[in-house]
């Protein structure tokens, strides 16, 4: 089966320090791919390479068939990739319908179609503060928000930031059996992830990154099985 | 009663104009965070075009309301051109490149104003139907008044529908919180800005046009609104379009008041002194209260900044050095291979160049950015001049002063500044150096008003043209490098420090707001120094030494050369002051010719002067 995305030597920079050196990886149609590493390992930047979001990114990204490499973001994710920041970043002063409402997208073949009142029974807690402002939501809600606020785009696939950061378990537990749901709709998510108990109960495959570099590729039962990878590159 | 009534609806109707070009830039600030220096212009350029429009149109009902809107519509085109042509280029360079750009297109439009309609200026046609008066409790009121004292709230709820109710509205709101997401969410930025430029200018050229009936369309119109409706904005918070009403309201009443009963005099002064003044009053006095604005919000921090980090400060290097020395020898030797015109020339730039670099010490090493660094240039002038005037005191005495005036009022004012931050803080800069000229203008048994002070002359042993040129050269030499040893000392570092992190430098013990206080302070008793020179370079004192076009003059020189360079402001001050005497000298288009410069420099300098300079070297370096 051909990856719906597909990354070759990622490099990126913030400022003249180098972040990435070379990351190559893929995700194939419908599976959940779990990008590991520690704090400053490089994920989030990864992610936001991916996105189109950071200037001066070498290397190559292939999407739904088309490379996209220096691509501005939004047209990457009018093609379909959808991206879920790790601090949330919900329009504080936007009602949730008004938050919904800036990500929608027309429908998209071959990917799930959303609307507000779909979401609202994926997410039963913003279908209850429609009217409310993002700014005034707890943590968690927010981060249901975030997520719905992407699917809005009828994404093929999505890049999930840390969603278990930061969330008291219960909802942890809930963003998992979401995420899980996703899956069975068809959506390929590439889940980037400290916390190896959340992705391991979610990933199909595993990456792992530390200092910008891929150190370990394979499925999650071989990351679980080597000890000497998540030793070195976990601290597990 | 009556009277009071009469005043209040004349101020309603004269708030409703201002209201519109105040929304406009208000909306314009609030998504792209660009404070629009040429939001003026297009007020101007739609008085103009409406002109023009209903003639060719004819005066009938259609034609007037046709010509009206299609002004708006062609001044919004303008707007969106701008901003596809210049801006779009720019939003990656720091925001006050964005800001110098509409500076270029003040000048720009200014020329192109009077290329194509002539010096004169314009009558404004009648509204059809709507002349006359019309009695409203008892009272005769002009017909058209209470026609835009309806126009305001119709617009404003227009502007409320427009954002809360349509998607384009909500991805603008969405736009002013958080850019970058709304582009990873699939919405084109660039056509959204550009959309956000072409409502804004639309608004102002509305609000120039629908002033017609009232009013004509002359030269002046940019300037003069461009402060009021600044103050209006920051009154009522920027990017709030409610309060950019209220406050329109609230400044336009207090004005007509002052106006209407010119002869009540308080405390000595008479209430007419008191116009001008009073705008700039309330502001001072809502920021203090309110340091955002009566409706506005606290800054969002974070996500906006797109800038890069400042570059770091170097002691210069050997060729720098080098450099440096051969510039003196040149100074030295001038007058021996100049004429008497050139030795003048090259006195005003000395004088410009620690002018320049007294902004540039508080803007590049405090972070602290002004509008209004001209009030103490003009306060240290004024200085001397009033000490000639009043005490008849010698040069070497009243030069004392210049300082003495302009450190004085820079601690004043700089107390309330530094309570501020941001754009809010470089519009209560702007709102003192009004006052300061205010006081200047109108002041007349003091100052002289609009005429000045003149017969300031330097005594014999400087008296001839080379002679001041040593001296003031001296002074500002010395001027400049006592500014450099600021920069390296423990305060410059403390400086930068508050400047790259107020809470950071708070934690470890750095109480920012007094450092920046006495940054303030010191950065007005060097403009001060350069402003007292150049009262007896010229022999002469004028309002115009504190006037907004000198404020801006000053960014722009500092902003040419590149904000984080010692060397940016001797750069920029000599570029800009020899292209200004050269072009005024050359044509009467020089405004428009140096317009385009500064939009061309901006555009491909985006680091200023100095700043492209130092990355060349870099790039040398890095291939060597």
């Amino acid at each position: 089966m051909s990856p719906v995305l597909q990354v070759e030597n990622l490099e990126a920079f913030y400022g003249r320090a180098q972040v990435l050196f070379g990351l190559s990886f893929a995700v194939a149609r419908g599976e959940v791919v779990a990008l590991i590493g520690r704090n400053g390992a490089g994920k989030s930047t990864t992610l936001k390479a991916i996105m189109g979001m950071l200037a001066g990114t070498r290397g190559r990204v292939h999407f739904a068939g088309q490379e996209v490499t220096g691509w501005p973001s939004h047209r990457i994710a009018r093609l379909g990739l959808g991206y879920v920041p790790e601090e949330r970043r919900i329009f504080p002063e936007l009602t949730v319908l008004e938050n919904l409402e800036v990500g929608r997208q027309p429908p998209r073949d071959g990917a799930p179609q959303w609307t507000p009142q779909r979401l609202f029974e994926l997410f039963p807690n913003l279908g209850e503060m429609r009217d409310r402002a993002g700014g005034r939501m707890s943590g968690g809600e927010q981060q249901m928000l975030t997520i719905a606020r992407t699917l809005m785009g009828n994404p093929q696939a999505i890049l999930l930031d840390e969603p278990s950061e930061g969330l008291a378990p219960v909802i942890v537990e809930q963003m998992g059996r979401t995420i899980a749901a996703l899956k069975d709709e068809g959506l390929s998510v590439l889940l980037s992830e400290q916390n190896l108990q959340f992705a391991g109960a979610l990933a199909d495959r595993a990456c792992v990154i530390e200092s910008g570099q891929l150190r370990f590729e394979g499925s999650m039962a071989a990351l679980r099985a080597d000890r000497a990878v998540r030793a070195a590159y976990l601290g597990l | 009663m009556e009277f009071l009534l009469q005043q209040l609806l004349t101020g309603l109707a004269s708030a409703s104009g201002l209201f519109l070009v105040a929304s406009g830039l208000t909306i314009i600030f609030g998504v792209t965070r660009i404070v629009n220096f040429a939001h003026g212009s297009l007020y101007m350029l739609g008085a103009y075009l409406g002109v023009s429009l209903i003639g060719l149109f004819g005066g009938g009902t259609l034609g007037f309301w046709g010509g009206l809107l299609l002004a708006a519509l062609v001044v919004g085109a303008v707007g969106a051109l701008f901003e596809m042509a210049v801006l779009r280029r720019i939003y990656q360079a720091p925001e006050l490149f964005q800001l110098l750009a509409t500076f270029g297109l003040v000048l720009v439009v200014q020329d192109a104003t009077l290329w194509i309609w002539g010096a004169q200026d314009l009558l404004g046609p009648r509204a059809p139907g709507l002349g006359g008066a019309t009695q409203v409790f008892g009272l005769r009121v002009p017909t058209y008044d209470i026609f835009l004292i309806l126009f305001a709230p119709v617009v404003l709820g227009a502007l409320w529908l427009l954002f809360n109710r349509t998607r384009w509205g909500i991805l603008i709101r969405a736009a002013t919180q958080d850019r970058e997401m709304v582009s990873a969410l699939g919405v084109n930025r660039k056509w959204l800005f550009t959309g956000v430029f072409f409502l804004g200018a639309a608004l102002a050229g509305l609000g120039g046009a629908v002033q017609l009936p009232k009013g004509s369309a002359h030269l002046h119109m940019d300037l003069q609104i461009i402060a009021s409706v600044f103050v209006v904005v920051v009154v009522g918070g920027m990017g709030s379009i409610l309060g950019a009403y209220l406050a329109a309201l609230l400044i336009s009443l207090i004005r007509v008041l002052l106006i209407t009963n010119a002869q009540v005099t308080l405390g000595g002064v008479a209430a007419w002194q008191m116009e001008l003044v009073s705008m700039f009053l309330v502001m001072a006095l809502v920021l203090i209260l309110r340091p955002w604005g009566l409706l506005g919000r606290r800054e969002v921090l974070g996500y906006q900044h797109s800038g890069t980090p400042e570059p770091m400060l170097r002691p210069a290097d050997r060729s720098l050095q080098l450099a440096g020395l051969a510039v003196l020898v040149l100074l030295l030797v001038l007058p021996w291979i100049a004429g008497p015109y050139l030795v003048s020339v090259a006195t005003e730039v000395l004088i410009f160049v620690l002018f320049a670099a007294s902004l540039q010490f508080l803007m590049g090493l405090g972070g602290v950015i002004s509008f209004g660094h001209a009030a103490y240039f003009g306060l240290g002038a004024y200085g001397v001049g009033l000490a000639v005037r009043h005490w008849g005191a010698p040069m070497e005495l009243a030069l004392l002063a210049a300082p003495l005036l302009a450190a004085g009022g820079a601690l004043l004012f700089g107390w309330f500044c530094v309570r501020l931050s941001g754009v809010y803080l470089a519009m209560l800069t702007l709102a003192f150096a009004q006052i300061a000229w205010s006081i200047a203008f109108q002041w007349i048994e003091l100052t002289g008003g609009d005429n000045g002070i003149i017969g300031i002359w330097p005594p014999a042993w400087v008296g001839s043209v080379t002679a001041y040129y040593y001296f003031a050269g001296t002074i500002c030499v010395i001027g400049l490098l006592l500014l450099r040893h600021f920069a390296f000392a423990p305060f410059g570092y403390t400086l930068r420090a508050g400047r790259d992190s107020p809470l950071r430098a708070d934690a470890i013990g750095i109480d920012v707001r007094r450092h920046r206080w006495l940054a303030f302070t010191l950065a007005g008793c060097f403009a001060g120094v350069a402003g007292g020179l150049f009262a007896y370079l010229k022999g002469s004192v004028s309002p115009e030494a504190m006037a907004l076009p000198l404020s801006v003059d000053a960014l722009v020189m500092v902003l040419l050369g590149g904000v984080q360079a010692l060397t940016g402001p001797i750069a920029g001050a000599a570029a800009f002051t020899l292209l200004k005497t050269e072009l005024l000298s050359l044509t009467n288009y020089w405004r428009a010719i140096l317009g385009c410069i500064i939009i061309l420099l901006v555009v491909l300098f985006p680091q200023g002067l100095a700043g492209a300079t130092a990355g060349l070297r870099r790039r040398g370096e890095g291939q060597a």
